[in-house]
């Protein structure tokens, strides 16, 4: 029998607010183990939540982005079970009326393009982080990530492989990045994903029975979990076994899925209420508000570079992947009105650079002022475009002006007639079959004889020169 | 007479014109509190008298008043252990809102009192430390879980506290012992640094010797904070101006549910007797009907125990406060056994007994039968009192079904111990204000104490009857023998 997976994913997104959701301490990562904690994150008696108000703001930022629609008031609940990260030993969290409701996600997945429906965006507060000590037979605390504010969003079970659940998370992630709600770092926690998989026979509409996913630190693990998840499902079900519902751990050395607990060991999470923070309305206007000063968002921002620029969808895609780069494009834009060249720079070395080093263009050290600049030293015949590469790379290297590494390594573009002969004598005498093809109609030899010219002048003679001159000697 | 008798206004007095120095009431305090404190056993532990520095600049409303706080509110640096043995050795590295008021108004703050463990219970006997008893007959129960605070201020070893009320804890004790005590409006006094027994219930408030000295305490502890969401942005009324005003067409409610065949004979008569007085005065008094007020106790044991299992899950030996060994438990289930067991030791039988009940409440299954529906009738019970409210200015019942009771008596039989609020509970699950002050004695000589409801934010309403009625009469002026 042939099955169909059915994926549902939940991510957890740390919001990048000033201070933390309930408490003032500063909302940072990566400080002195428990130095960053109040008596309220570290749930001291007698201590009381107050919310942020910023954090409500990036939630319905979010709820808007992923067109939900949005509750007119905010009720906070307490998720209770005992863990020694948290602090209170339960978590302020949203149950039965979370912030937003029924939004989507449109996505693309090898060129096919999909609505995902998003079952709720909720708010909530993120716990501290246990050490374990392999040498001690204890494990230490850090609260310090203890009232970290989070945005837990959930899709509907409407995800039909792990591609497309790769290219969910992938657009999500682009989203939250446009919004500026979230560094949404995996590698950090700032972004973390859990995924609900099941089986069911081909073409049957009635659910199999899931099993959660967690502990996956990368999108590629979260498609190498599924996958995996898919196998051992399927083997399971050909072998004539049932699925147990259970939670399940991705193990990324062994790539493999193991069982966490079952459901009957499951925790009876006591949702109530939370006393402490009183439930309050919110205006609609405020909501309007918040819509009004979201920025454009990707699909829009598309949809603006190929009907302004007249890129291809597949160019227009790469500049809008990524927030940074479309707002690097921009901003070299606003200096030199050359879309095309621009977007050729970005697309081609600079977006290979970026894949090589993993990083965003912020990180790259280069400002649109020196890209720009080395773009208008191309046209204006300062250097060749080979150059003009070969610059890009030593500027990321050495943070210096194209200018300053254009002279101090010699680099200006050949254009002088009298040094450009003396090359192609060199070269013509060097090569005398070429010349004979040349002579005979094989005008390939030409492009050859101009490339060994360049050679010779190690890539900084003018091409277009060259051709022109080499040409009219032949003829002589 | 030694300056621990007196009021805070009366010292005021006294200090304002030069008579007295604060040492000199610092020291009658102690020197009350080394004769009595072995028999009443109002604090928690020794007070820090020595430690206790005299600002001679302090000029605020108390200034040089020495007050005592319940064990559940944190001052900074001091022991705060709820008298539970879970909270053993914790000390607050913060002061409560209330503390930080109290210290700029320039009063001292001496001593924790002992109490209820978590303020679980209506006789001070659950204490882990040891019951604290009532100065008027140390065989007898001071009433709780304030019972500390009420027992220091009836026995003149301090001259006014604060305890805190989730369902009759202030009120109860005030009663029992012959002093006044104020719950305030939900939301009036902040609860940022008290202890949390039932959030969406407990309040915090003043116990006093007159009802001067109560306006003068609410006024200090009042007003919003803005670290505790559940505080309302009031302005804080001047107490002390509607003190005097006259009682005439004031309009005086008595539900007829608290009123009942077979109530204590003795409790009876001296409400009465106040109506009478009252009436005299020129208030108008007419019987009405809270007709939900039997479904009261009921309701309050589920939401204030579904609260209390979730705020009392922090106490599990992890960061502070009282931690088991556990033998050699260093394998995967060394933490759960670490968790029961400082659980196990750490909390005494009526506070296991409300967790329990309260995690069982909220359990799935059946969330809707109790929590979700004790909700529904909490709305009831509240529109009840928003009935009588729209043509009454106060509501007069019995503080205390009964006068103080004996130790032990009540210790096994946990129902007709949480019937000991049941005068007391609505309120707080209305959320409305309400004062106890002292309307008479038994004939053995244990002090009765009668309620005054009022409106939601009536603070002035409440006072302004009970100081017409306190001024004529002799109650408040009787001392116990000890």
């Amino acid at each position: 029998m042939e099955y169909e997976p059915v994926i549902g994913l939940e991510v957890h997104v740390q919001l990048n607010t000033a201070t933390k959701a309930f408490c003032g301490c500063a909302n940072v990562f990566g400080v002195r183990e428990n130095t960053n904690i109040c008596p309220v994150c570290l749930g001291l008696p007698g201590a009381l939540p107050v919310l942020n108000a910023l954090v409500l703001k990036s939630a319905v930022k979010v709820a808007l982005a992923f067109n939900c629609s949005i509750r007119d008031y905010i009720k906070f609940d307490r998720k209770n079970y005992f863990y020694p990260d948290l602090p209170k030993n339960f978590q302020i969290s949203q149950f039965d009326k979370p912030l937003s409701e029924r939004g989507f996600l449109d996505i693309e997945n090898n060129g096919i393009k999909k609505r995902v429906g998003i079952t709720r965006v909720h708010m909530e507060e993120d716990a501290g982080k246990l050490i374990h000590s392999e040498s001690e037979p204890f494990s230490y605390v850090d609260y310090n990530r203890a009232g970290t504010p989070l945005l837990e969003i959930v899709s509907e079970p409407e995800l039909f492989s792990p591609e497309e659940a790769y290219a969910y998370l992938t657009d999500l992630k682009m989203i939250l990045r446009y919004l500026d709600v979230s560094d949404c770092d995996m590698e950090k926690g700032s972004l973390r994903c859990d995924a609900n998989i099941s089986l069911k026979p081909k073409g049957e509409k009635k659910l199999g029975v899931k099993t959660e996913l967690k502990n996956m630190n990368s999108f590629k693990a979260v498609k190498a979990g599924l996958s995996f998840e898919i196998r051992r499902q399927t083997e399971c079900l050909e072998g004539g076994e049932k699925i147990v519902q259970e939670t399940r751990l991705w193990d990324e050395k062994k790539e493999q899925t193991f069982s966490m607990r079952s459901k009957e060991e499951a925790h009876d999470y006591r949702y109530f209420p939370e006393p402490d923070l009183p439930p309050f309305s919110f205006a609609q206007k405020e909501i309007e508000e918040i819509r009004a000063s979201l920025p454009e968002l990707p699909q829009a921002r598309l949809k603006r570079f190929m009907d302004s620029f007249g890129f291809l969808e597949k160019e227009a895609s790469v500049l809008i992947s990524d927030k940074d780069l479309a707002d690097f494009f921009e901003a070299c834009l606003k200096v030199l009105p050359l879309h095309k060249k621009i977007a050729n720079w970005l697309i081609g070395p600079i977006s290979a650079e970026l894949n090589n080093r993993n990083v965003s263009i912020c990180a790259l050290g280069l400002t649109s002022e020196r890209l720009v600049r080395l773009i208008s030293l191309v046209e204006n015949g300062t250097v060749s475009n080979l150059v003009a590469k070969d610059v890009l790379f030593q500027m990321l290297e050495t943070s210096k002006d194209p200018d300053v590494i254009i002279s101090e390594k010699n680099l200006s573009q050949v254009s002088d007639t009298d040094e450009l002969k003396k090359m192609i004598e060199e070269v013509v005498a060097a090569n005398k079959k070429s010349v004979d093809d040349y002579l005979a109609g094989k005008e390939n030899a030409l492009m050859y004889l101009v490339g060994q010219v360049m050679r010779l002048s190690q890539g900084k003679a003018n091409p277009k020169m060259l051709r022109d001159l080499i040409a009219a000697r032949l003829k002589q | 007479m030694k300056l621990n008798f007196l009021t805070a206004h009366e010292l005021k007095n006294l200090l304002d014109s030069g008579r007295n120095t604060p040492t000199d009431i610092l020291n009658d305090v102690k020197i009350r509190y080394e004769e009595t404190e072995s028999k009443v056993r109002a604090f928690a532990r020794t007070p820090f008298f020595d430690q206790v520095k005299i600002r001679q600049d302090a000029d605020g409303p108390l200034a040089q008043i020495p007050v005592a706080i319940k064990d559940n509110i944190c001052s900074k640096g001091d022991l705060t252990e709820c008298s539970s043995r879970i909270l053993k050795g914790f000390r607050a590295p913060y002061d409560a809102t209330v503390v930080e008021k109290l210290k700029n108004s320039g009063a001292i703050i001496f001593g924790k009192t002992n109490m209820d463990e978590f303020a679980f219970g209506s006789s001070c006997e659950t204490s882990c430390f040891y019951p604290t008893r009532n100065p008027w007959d140390l065989d007898c129960v001071p009433g709780g879980s304030s019972g500390g605070s009420a027992a220091a201020v009836a026995a003149d070893e301090v001259i006014m506290s604060l305890g805190s009320d989730t369902g009759g804890s202030i009120r109860q004790p005030a009663s029992l012992c012959g002093v006044v005590g104020l719950k305030p409006t939900y939301g009036r006094v902040s609860r940022y640094g008290l202890i949390a027994f039932a959030s969406s219930l407990d309040q915090i408030g003043p116990f006093t010797k007159d009802i001067r000295d109560n306006a003068l305490l609410l006024k200090v502890i009042a007003g919003y904070d803005e670290r505790d969401s559940t505080s309302v942005p009031m302005p804080v009324p001047d107490y002390l101006k509607i003190l005097g005003k006259d009682v005439k067409g004031m309009r005086v409610a008595l539900p007829k549910e608290y009123f009942v065949e077979g109530m204590d004979l003795e409790v009876r008569a001296s409400l009465e007797e106040a109506k009478a007085r009252l009436e005299s005065l020129g208030a108008i008094f007419k019987e009405v009907s809270l007709p939900h007020t039997e479904y009261a106790v009921a309701v309050y044991y589920i939401i204030a125990t579904a609260e209390a299992s979730s705020n009392l899950a922090r106490f599990d030996g992890v960061q502070y406060g009282f931690r088991a060994q556990s033998g050699n438990d260093n394998d995967s289930k060394g933490l759960i056994s670490m968790y029961k067991e400082s659980r196990g030791q750490g909390f005494g039988a009526e506070a296991k007994r409300r967790i329990i009940l309260g995690t069982y409440v909220l359990s799935s299954g059946y969330y809707d039968a109790y929590y979700s529906r004790a909700l529904k009738v909490r709305t009831l019970v509240k529109q009840d009192f928003d009935k009588v409210f729209s043509d009454f200015d106060v509501i007069l019942t019995p503080t205390s079904p009964t006068p103080a009771f004996k130790i032990g008596e009540k210790m096994d039989d946990p129902l007709s111990m949480y019937l000991s609020d049941i005068y007391t509970i609505s309120v707080n699950l209305a959320g409305l204000p309400a004062i106890s002050l002292p309307c008479g004695f038994t004939k053995k000589g244990l002090p009765l104490g009668m309620q005054i409801i009022g409106k939601p934010f009536g603070e002035e309403d409440i006072y302004r009857l009970a100081f017409q009625y306190e001024q004529n009469t002799p109650w408040h002026k009787e001392k116990p023998k000890l």
